[in-house]
Protein backbone atom coordinates (compact mmCIF):
# COMPACT_ATOMS: atom_id res chain seq x y z
CA UNK A 1 0.00 0.00 0.00
CA UNK A 2 1.52 3.47 -0.97
CA UNK A 3 1.72 6.04 1.76
CA UNK A 4 -1.22 7.70 -0.42
CA UNK A 5 -3.06 4.93 -0.18
CA UNK A 6 -2.48 4.95 3.34
CA UNK A 7 -3.95 8.08 4.24
CA UNK A 8 -6.68 7.94 1.57
CA UNK A 9 -7.71 4.56 3.39
CA UNK A 10 -7.98 6.60 6.73
CA UNK A 11 -4.89 4.22 8.22
CA UNK A 12 -2.48 5.31 10.53
CA UNK A 13 0.63 6.03 8.32
CA UNK A 14 4.23 5.96 9.51
CA UNK A 15 6.96 7.72 8.06
CA UNK A 16 10.67 7.89 8.75
CA UNK A 17 13.73 9.80 7.56
CA UNK A 18 16.96 9.04 6.30
CA UNK A 19 19.72 11.47 5.54
CA UNK A 20 21.91 10.15 2.84
CA UNK A 21 25.94 9.49 2.90
CA UNK A 22 28.31 12.28 2.28
CA UNK A 23 29.80 10.47 -0.42
CA UNK A 24 29.38 8.48 -3.69
CA UNK A 25 27.57 5.23 -2.94
CA UNK A 26 24.02 4.36 -2.14
CA UNK A 27 24.86 1.34 -0.19
CA UNK A 28 23.65 3.11 3.27
CA UNK A 29 20.50 4.37 1.90
CA UNK A 30 19.58 0.78 0.76
CA UNK A 31 20.57 -1.09 3.99
CA UNK A 32 18.70 1.45 6.30
CA UNK A 33 15.92 1.20 3.91
CA UNK A 34 15.67 -2.34 3.85
CA UNK A 35 15.85 -2.61 7.58
CA UNK A 36 12.41 -0.07 7.63
CA UNK A 37 10.46 -1.35 4.89
CA UNK A 38 8.55 -3.49 7.17
CA UNK A 39 7.99 -0.89 9.60
CA UNK A 40 7.13 2.45 7.89
CA UNK A 41 5.12 3.04 4.71
CA UNK A 42 7.81 5.35 3.38
CA UNK A 43 11.02 7.30 4.12
CA UNK A 44 12.06 10.52 3.32
CA UNK A 45 15.40 11.00 2.06
CA UNK A 46 16.39 14.66 2.73
CA UNK A 47 18.24 17.42 0.56
CA UNK A 48 21.48 18.45 1.95
CA UNK A 49 19.82 18.77 5.34
CA UNK A 50 20.91 21.49 7.89
CA UNK A 51 22.71 22.81 4.55
CA UNK A 52 25.46 20.00 4.55
CA UNK A 53 26.24 18.36 0.69
CA UNK A 54 25.36 14.68 0.72
CA UNK A 55 24.40 12.62 -1.89
CA UNK A 56 21.38 14.15 -3.70
CA UNK A 57 17.75 13.76 -2.63
CA UNK A 58 16.93 12.03 -6.05
CA UNK A 59 19.61 9.39 -6.09
CA UNK A 60 18.72 8.31 -2.60
CA UNK A 61 15.11 8.09 -3.50
CA UNK A 62 16.04 6.11 -6.69
CA UNK A 63 18.04 4.13 -3.84
CA UNK A 64 15.13 3.86 -1.54
CA UNK A 65 12.52 3.01 -4.68
CA UNK A 66 14.91 -0.13 -5.68
CA UNK A 67 14.76 -2.14 -2.51
CA UNK A 68 10.59 -1.51 -2.61
CA UNK A 69 9.96 0.85 -0.50
CA UNK A 70 8.46 3.93 -1.07
CA UNK A 71 10.67 7.28 -0.83
CA UNK A 72 9.63 10.61 -0.03
CA UNK A 73 12.07 13.12 -1.86
CA UNK A 74 12.72 16.00 0.02
CA UNK A 75 13.16 19.34 -2.16
CA UNK A 76 14.33 22.50 -0.24
CA UNK A 77 14.17 26.43 -2.85
CA UNK A 78 17.69 26.49 -1.21
CA UNK A 79 20.03 25.73 -3.79
CA UNK A 80 17.81 25.39 -7.04
CA UNK A 81 15.57 28.35 -8.87
CA UNK A 82 12.32 27.49 -10.48
CA UNK A 83 13.86 26.28 -13.55
CA UNK A 84 16.00 23.92 -11.60
CA UNK A 85 13.00 22.89 -9.59
CA UNK A 86 10.66 22.21 -12.50
CA UNK A 87 12.75 19.81 -13.97
CA UNK A 88 13.54 17.85 -10.52
CA UNK A 89 10.37 17.20 -10.26
CA UNK A 90 9.83 15.65 -14.13
CA UNK A 91 12.49 13.76 -13.40
CA UNK A 92 11.14 12.47 -10.53
CA UNK A 93 8.34 11.60 -11.65
CA UNK A 94 9.15 10.62 -14.84
CA UNK A 95 11.55 7.89 -12.80
CA UNK A 96 8.66 6.76 -10.24
CA UNK A 97 9.29 8.81 -7.56
CA UNK A 98 5.84 10.10 -6.18
CA UNK A 99 6.32 11.77 -2.79
CA UNK A 100 7.66 15.31 -3.05
CA UNK A 101 8.29 16.76 0.13
CA UNK A 102 8.50 20.61 -0.38
CA UNK A 103 10.11 22.69 2.22
CA UNK A 104 11.90 26.29 2.27
CA UNK A 105 15.64 24.92 3.73
CA UNK A 106 17.79 25.93 6.09
CA UNK A 107 19.93 28.74 5.43
CA UNK A 108 23.32 27.70 3.99
CA UNK A 109 24.87 29.94 6.57
CA UNK A 110 23.79 26.43 9.30
CA UNK A 111 26.14 24.51 7.12
CA UNK A 112 29.34 23.07 5.87
CA UNK A 113 29.58 25.96 3.01
CA UNK A 114 28.05 29.03 4.66
CA UNK A 115 29.67 31.14 1.97
CA UNK A 116 27.34 29.48 -0.48
CA UNK A 117 24.99 31.83 -2.51
CA UNK A 118 21.67 31.70 -0.78
CA UNK A 119 18.75 30.48 -3.67
CA UNK A 120 15.22 31.05 -2.57
CA UNK A 121 14.17 32.13 -5.36
CA UNK A 122 10.72 30.34 -4.70
CA UNK A 123 9.46 29.79 -0.85
CA UNK A 124 7.84 26.60 -0.20
CA UNK A 125 4.44 28.00 -0.79
CA UNK A 126 5.37 29.06 -4.42
CA UNK A 127 7.11 25.89 -4.71
CA UNK A 128 3.90 23.39 -3.75
CA UNK A 129 1.40 25.82 -5.77
CA UNK A 130 4.02 25.09 -8.82
CA UNK A 131 4.43 21.56 -8.64
CA UNK A 132 0.21 20.97 -8.64
CA UNK A 133 -0.31 23.58 -11.17
CA UNK A 134 2.32 21.37 -13.14
CA UNK A 135 0.21 18.66 -12.20
CA UNK A 136 -3.23 19.59 -12.77
CA UNK A 137 -3.21 22.24 -15.15
CA UNK A 138 -0.19 20.71 -17.10
CA UNK A 139 1.82 23.74 -17.15
CA UNK A 140 5.03 24.96 -16.36
CA UNK A 141 5.21 28.05 -14.12
CA UNK A 142 6.20 30.63 -17.06
CA UNK A 143 2.53 28.82 -18.81
CA UNK A 144 4.25 26.71 -21.34
CA UNK A 145 2.73 23.13 -21.71
CA UNK A 146 4.02 20.05 -20.27
CA UNK A 147 3.25 16.11 -21.70
CA UNK A 148 3.12 14.34 -19.48
CA UNK A 149 1.58 15.83 -16.93
CA UNK A 150 3.54 14.83 -13.71
CA UNK A 151 2.24 12.55 -11.12
CA UNK A 152 2.90 13.61 -7.82
CA UNK A 153 1.85 13.49 -3.78
CA UNK A 154 2.71 16.69 -2.36
CA UNK A 155 3.98 17.29 1.17
CA UNK A 156 5.02 20.24 3.37
CA UNK A 157 6.10 20.73 6.49
CA UNK A 158 5.56 23.26 9.28
CA UNK A 159 6.70 23.90 12.72
CA UNK A 160 3.35 24.58 15.30
CA UNK A 161 5.65 25.71 18.24
CA UNK A 162 7.31 28.75 16.46
CA UNK A 163 6.10 32.34 16.49
CA UNK A 164 3.97 33.91 15.71
CA UNK A 165 2.26 31.04 16.77
CA UNK A 166 -1.52 31.99 16.71
CA UNK A 167 -0.53 32.08 12.79
CA UNK A 168 1.10 28.76 12.26
CA UNK A 169 -2.26 27.04 11.18
CA UNK A 170 -3.09 29.58 8.65
CA UNK A 171 0.21 29.22 7.53
CA UNK A 172 -0.46 25.84 6.97
CA UNK A 173 -3.35 27.12 5.25
CA UNK A 174 -1.25 28.84 2.59
CA UNK A 175 0.41 25.49 2.11
CA UNK A 176 -2.91 23.65 1.72
CA UNK A 177 -4.50 26.16 -0.39
CA UNK A 178 -0.93 25.79 -2.36
CA UNK A 179 -1.09 22.30 -2.61
CA UNK A 180 0.19 20.44 0.09
CA UNK A 181 -1.56 16.63 0.56
CA UNK A 182 0.37 15.62 3.14
CA UNK A 183 2.38 17.62 6.09
CA UNK A 184 5.08 16.39 8.57
CA UNK A 185 5.82 18.81 11.17
CA UNK A 186 8.48 19.43 13.06
CA UNK A 187 9.67 17.79 16.84
CA UNK A 188 6.25 17.06 18.90
CA UNK A 189 7.91 17.92 22.50
CA UNK A 190 5.26 19.96 23.89
CA UNK A 191 2.13 17.31 23.35
CA UNK A 192 -0.73 20.33 24.85
CA UNK A 193 0.87 22.93 22.45
CA UNK A 194 0.58 20.87 19.58
CA UNK A 195 -2.98 19.76 20.45
CA UNK A 196 -3.67 23.58 20.67
CA UNK A 197 -2.10 23.92 16.67
CA UNK A 198 -4.57 20.43 15.69
CA UNK A 199 -7.38 22.27 17.16
CA UNK A 200 -7.18 25.52 14.80
CA UNK A 201 -5.81 23.17 11.93
CA UNK A 202 -9.54 21.38 12.37
CA UNK A 203 -11.24 24.33 12.49
CA UNK A 204 -10.03 25.57 9.62
CA UNK A 205 -11.23 22.61 7.77
CA UNK A 206 -7.44 21.78 7.06
CA UNK A 207 -7.34 17.94 8.13
CA UNK A 208 -10.30 17.09 4.97
CA UNK A 209 -7.76 18.48 2.82
CA UNK A 210 -4.51 17.09 4.66
CA UNK A 211 -3.07 14.58 6.40
CA UNK A 212 -1.33 15.36 9.67
CA UNK A 213 1.72 13.36 10.63
CA UNK A 214 3.15 14.22 13.53
CA UNK A 215 6.95 14.34 14.14
CA UNK A 216 8.34 12.60 16.64
CA UNK A 217 12.00 12.50 17.51
CA UNK A 218 13.89 9.11 19.41
CA UNK A 219 16.65 11.17 21.63
CA UNK A 220 19.82 9.45 22.49
CA UNK A 221 21.03 11.45 25.42
CA UNK A 222 20.63 14.41 26.90
CA UNK A 223 23.85 15.92 25.11
CA UNK A 224 22.26 15.37 21.85
CA UNK A 225 18.88 16.40 23.42
CA UNK A 226 21.36 19.91 24.22
CA UNK A 227 22.48 20.24 21.20
CA UNK A 228 18.99 20.19 19.27
CA UNK A 229 17.61 22.67 21.81
CA UNK A 230 20.46 25.00 21.14
CA UNK A 231 21.67 24.62 17.27
CA UNK A 232 18.55 23.11 14.99
CA UNK A 233 16.77 26.00 14.60
CA UNK A 234 13.32 25.58 15.47
CA UNK A 235 13.14 23.31 17.31
CA UNK A 236 12.57 24.34 21.62
CA UNK A 237 12.68 21.42 24.14
CA UNK A 238 10.15 21.93 27.21
CA UNK A 239 11.95 21.33 30.50
CA UNK A 240 10.14 18.56 31.59
CA UNK A 241 11.91 16.90 28.69
CA UNK A 242 15.43 17.88 29.84
CA UNK A 243 14.56 16.97 33.83
CA UNK A 244 13.25 13.30 32.49
CA UNK A 245 16.47 12.23 30.55
CA UNK A 246 18.50 13.99 33.15
CA UNK A 247 17.01 11.83 35.75
CA UNK A 248 18.61 8.56 34.19
CA UNK A 249 21.94 7.37 34.07
CA UNK A 250 24.05 8.25 30.56
CA UNK A 251 23.64 4.06 30.13
CA UNK A 252 19.63 4.19 30.08
CA UNK A 253 19.43 7.57 27.96
CA UNK A 254 18.89 6.01 25.00
CA UNK A 255 16.62 3.11 25.98
CA UNK A 256 14.59 6.19 28.12
CA UNK A 257 14.45 8.52 24.70
CA UNK A 258 12.81 5.25 22.98
CA UNK A 259 10.46 5.00 25.66
CA UNK A 260 9.11 8.76 25.78
CA UNK A 261 9.13 9.07 21.71
CA UNK A 262 6.76 5.62 22.01
CA UNK A 263 4.57 7.94 24.56
CA UNK A 264 4.14 11.00 22.48
CA UNK A 265 3.50 8.52 19.53
CA UNK A 266 0.53 7.06 21.88
CA UNK A 267 -0.37 10.63 22.57
CA UNK A 268 -0.33 12.51 19.33
CA UNK A 269 -2.58 8.99 18.05
CA UNK A 270 -5.09 10.32 20.38
CA UNK A 271 -5.46 13.65 19.15
CA UNK A 272 -8.45 14.36 16.32
CA UNK A 273 -7.11 14.65 12.80
CA UNK A 274 -3.70 13.24 13.17
CA UNK A 275 -3.47 10.34 10.32
CA UNK A 276 0.25 9.17 11.37
CA UNK A 277 3.41 10.09 12.58
CA UNK A 278 6.86 11.08 10.55
CA UNK A 279 9.59 9.80 13.46
CA UNK A 280 12.93 11.91 12.57
CA UNK A 281 15.56 9.48 13.32
CA UNK A 282 18.34 9.80 10.83
CA UNK A 283 21.22 8.46 12.07
CA UNK A 284 19.31 6.39 14.46
CA UNK A 285 16.94 4.42 12.44
CA UNK A 286 17.36 1.19 14.09
CA UNK A 287 14.88 3.21 16.86
CA UNK A 288 12.01 2.99 14.48
CA UNK A 289 10.75 -0.77 15.46
CA UNK A 290 11.64 -0.08 19.06
CA UNK A 291 9.65 3.34 19.38
CA UNK A 292 6.91 1.32 16.97
CA UNK A 293 6.68 -1.37 19.30
CA UNK A 294 6.30 -0.16 22.41
CA UNK A 295 3.91 2.49 21.30
CA UNK A 296 1.69 -0.69 20.45
CA UNK A 297 -0.64 0.58 17.66
CA UNK A 298 -0.58 -2.76 16.45
CA UNK A 299 0.00 -1.20 12.79
CA UNK A 300 0.37 -4.19 10.27
CA UNK A 301 2.98 -3.78 7.53
CA UNK A 302 5.58 -6.02 5.77
CA UNK A 303 4.06 -8.87 3.19
CA UNK A 304 0.61 -8.56 4.76
CA UNK A 305 -0.14 -5.16 5.42
CA UNK A 306 1.12 -4.21 2.35
CA UNK B 1 19.77 39.62 -5.62
CA UNK B 2 21.73 43.07 -4.99
CA UNK B 3 25.17 43.16 -3.33
CA UNK B 4 23.91 43.41 -0.10
CA UNK B 5 22.67 40.54 1.83
CA UNK B 6 18.93 40.45 2.98
CA UNK B 7 18.56 41.52 6.58
CA UNK B 8 15.78 41.84 8.77
CA UNK B 9 14.38 45.27 8.98
CA UNK B 10 12.15 47.19 11.27
CA UNK B 11 9.93 49.52 9.71
CA UNK B 12 10.86 53.28 11.37
CA UNK B 13 7.21 53.77 10.18
CA UNK B 14 4.24 53.23 11.95
CA UNK B 15 1.82 50.49 10.81
CA UNK B 16 -1.18 53.05 11.49
CA UNK B 17 0.42 56.00 9.56
CA UNK B 18 1.10 53.56 6.86
CA UNK B 19 -2.48 52.18 6.06
CA UNK B 20 -3.82 55.42 6.31
CA UNK B 21 -0.94 56.43 3.82
CA UNK B 22 -2.08 53.73 1.87
CA UNK B 23 -5.48 55.06 0.91
CA UNK B 24 -3.55 57.92 -0.25
CA UNK B 25 -1.84 56.96 -2.41
CA UNK B 26 -4.06 53.71 -4.14
CA UNK B 27 -3.64 53.82 -7.63
CA UNK B 28 -6.54 56.15 -9.75
CA UNK B 29 -6.32 57.89 -13.29
CA UNK B 30 -4.11 61.07 -11.82
CA UNK B 31 -1.34 58.97 -10.24
CA UNK B 32 -1.31 56.55 -13.42
CA UNK B 33 -0.61 59.66 -15.71
CA UNK B 34 1.56 60.96 -13.55
CA UNK B 35 3.72 57.42 -13.13
CA UNK B 36 3.42 57.21 -17.11
CA UNK B 37 4.81 60.54 -17.45
CA UNK B 38 8.08 60.18 -15.14
CA UNK B 39 8.40 56.89 -16.51
CA UNK B 40 8.59 58.66 -19.82
CA UNK B 41 11.61 60.74 -19.25
CA UNK B 42 14.70 58.91 -18.60
CA UNK B 43 15.91 61.74 -16.23
CA UNK B 44 12.72 61.82 -14.03
CA UNK B 45 12.68 58.39 -13.47
CA UNK B 46 15.99 58.07 -12.31
CA UNK B 47 15.02 61.15 -9.73
CA UNK B 48 11.99 60.13 -8.65
CA UNK B 49 13.31 55.99 -8.39
CA UNK B 50 16.38 57.46 -6.30
CA UNK B 51 13.60 59.93 -3.76
CA UNK B 52 12.17 56.46 -4.08
CA UNK B 53 14.52 54.63 -2.95
CA UNK B 54 15.91 56.62 -0.37
CA UNK B 55 12.46 57.12 1.57
CA UNK B 56 11.92 53.64 1.66
CA UNK B 57 15.22 52.55 2.85
CA UNK B 58 15.23 54.86 5.32
CA UNK B 59 11.40 54.06 6.68
CA UNK B 60 11.23 49.94 5.68
CA UNK B 61 15.13 48.57 4.54
CA UNK B 62 13.97 48.44 1.41
CA UNK B 63 16.08 46.97 -1.03
CA UNK B 64 14.53 47.76 -4.50
CA UNK B 65 12.77 44.42 -5.40
CA UNK B 66 10.49 46.85 -7.75
CA UNK B 67 7.09 44.77 -6.51
CA UNK B 68 6.16 45.79 -3.47
CA UNK B 69 4.92 43.83 -0.67
CA UNK B 70 4.22 45.86 2.03
CA UNK B 71 0.52 46.75 1.64
CA UNK B 72 -0.31 43.39 2.54
CA UNK B 73 2.71 42.42 5.09
CA UNK B 74 1.95 44.59 8.18
CA UNK B 75 4.76 47.42 6.45
CA UNK B 76 6.94 45.11 6.89
CA UNK B 77 9.96 44.55 3.81
CA UNK B 78 9.81 40.89 3.55
CA UNK B 79 12.54 40.78 1.50
CA UNK B 80 14.64 42.04 4.96
CA UNK B 81 14.20 38.00 5.88
CA UNK B 82 17.32 36.25 4.85
CA UNK B 83 15.51 33.39 2.81
CA UNK B 84 13.07 36.17 1.24
CA UNK B 85 9.88 34.99 1.95
CA UNK B 86 7.38 36.35 0.54
CA UNK B 87 4.63 33.79 2.00
CA UNK B 88 6.61 33.88 5.38
CA UNK B 89 7.59 33.00 8.16
CA UNK B 90 9.72 30.02 7.84
CA UNK B 91 9.80 27.19 10.69
CA UNK B 92 13.06 28.20 12.16
CA UNK B 93 12.10 31.42 13.94
CA UNK B 94 13.11 31.52 17.45
CA UNK B 95 10.82 31.25 20.90
CA UNK B 96 11.29 35.04 21.27
CA UNK B 97 10.68 35.89 17.64
CA UNK B 98 13.98 35.98 16.17
CA UNK B 99 15.38 35.60 12.96
CA UNK B 100 17.02 32.21 12.99
CA UNK B 101 19.82 33.93 10.74
CA UNK B 102 20.54 36.88 12.32
CA UNK B 103 19.28 36.03 16.41
CA UNK B 104 19.70 39.82 16.91
CA UNK B 105 17.35 40.49 15.08
CA UNK B 106 13.08 39.86 15.39
CA UNK B 107 11.68 37.94 12.24
CA UNK B 108 10.24 40.52 9.80
CA UNK B 109 7.56 38.01 9.53
CA UNK B 110 6.81 37.81 13.62
CA UNK B 111 6.95 41.69 13.03
CA UNK B 112 4.43 41.79 10.36
CA UNK B 113 2.30 39.59 11.75
CA UNK B 114 2.67 41.75 15.09
CA UNK B 115 1.72 44.75 13.68
CA UNK B 116 -1.13 43.36 10.58
CA UNK B 117 -2.87 41.96 13.89
CA UNK B 118 -2.93 45.40 15.77
CA UNK B 119 -4.20 47.07 12.73
CA UNK B 120 -7.49 44.12 11.95
CA UNK B 121 -5.41 42.99 8.73
CA UNK B 122 -4.27 40.01 9.74
CA UNK B 123 -6.13 38.47 7.52
CA UNK B 124 -3.42 40.11 4.78
CA UNK B 125 -0.93 37.24 5.54
CA UNK B 126 -3.06 34.80 4.24
CA UNK B 127 -3.14 35.67 0.78
CA UNK B 128 -0.92 33.85 -1.64
CA UNK B 129 2.51 36.00 -3.08
CA UNK B 130 3.05 34.51 -6.26
CA UNK B 131 7.22 34.28 -7.25
CA UNK B 132 8.75 37.75 -8.43
CA UNK B 133 10.56 38.54 -10.93
CA UNK B 134 14.38 39.23 -10.91
CA UNK B 135 14.34 41.32 -13.68
CA UNK B 136 12.53 44.13 -11.64
CA UNK B 137 15.02 44.43 -9.20
CA UNK B 138 16.09 48.05 -9.19
CA UNK B 139 12.91 49.82 -10.64
CA UNK B 140 10.36 52.23 -8.94
CA UNK B 141 7.60 49.88 -7.44
CA UNK B 142 5.51 53.50 -6.80
CA UNK B 143 5.35 53.92 -10.91
CA UNK B 144 4.74 49.81 -11.34
CA UNK B 145 2.30 50.05 -8.58
CA UNK B 146 0.44 53.29 -10.08
CA UNK B 147 0.67 51.36 -13.22
CA UNK B 148 -1.32 48.34 -12.38
CA UNK B 149 1.55 45.89 -12.58
CA UNK B 150 1.48 45.31 -9.47
CA UNK B 151 -1.84 43.39 -9.33
CA UNK B 152 -1.20 39.84 -9.84
CA UNK B 153 1.73 39.73 -6.87
CA UNK B 154 -0.70 38.32 -5.08
CA UNK B 155 -4.30 35.82 -4.95
CA UNK B 156 -7.02 35.04 -2.52
CA UNK B 157 -7.75 32.31 -4.69
CA UNK B 158 -5.31 29.16 -4.80
CA UNK B 159 -7.31 28.09 -7.87
CA UNK B 160 -5.51 30.69 -9.66
CA UNK B 161 -2.36 29.85 -11.35
CA UNK B 162 1.28 30.73 -9.43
Amino acid sequence: MSLRERLASGGFAVTAEISPPRGASTQPITKTAASLKDWVDAVNVTDNQGSNVRLASWAGSLAVLSTGLEPVMQMTCRDRNRIALQSDLLGASALGIRNILVMTGDHPKFGDHPGAKPVFDLDSVQLLWTLRTMRDQHVLLSGRKLDPAPDCFLGAVENPFAPPVEFRADRLGKKVAAGAQFVQTQFVFDVPAFARWMAQVRDLGLTEQCAILAGVGAVRSVKALDYMHSHVPGVEVPDHIFQRLRKVPPAQQTAEGIKLAAEIVQQVAQIPGVAGVHLLVAGNEQAVPAILDRAELNLTRGTDGR
Amino acid sequence: MTAASPVPVHPRLGARVAYRLQQVLRPNAGYRWFAARIEGQGPARVLFTGAERETKTQMFGCRMCGQCALPVTGYVCPMGCPKELRNGPCGGVGADGSCEVYPDRRCVWVDAYDRAAAAQRAGDLRLLHRPIDHRRWGQSSWLNYWQGRDEGLWTGNPRENP
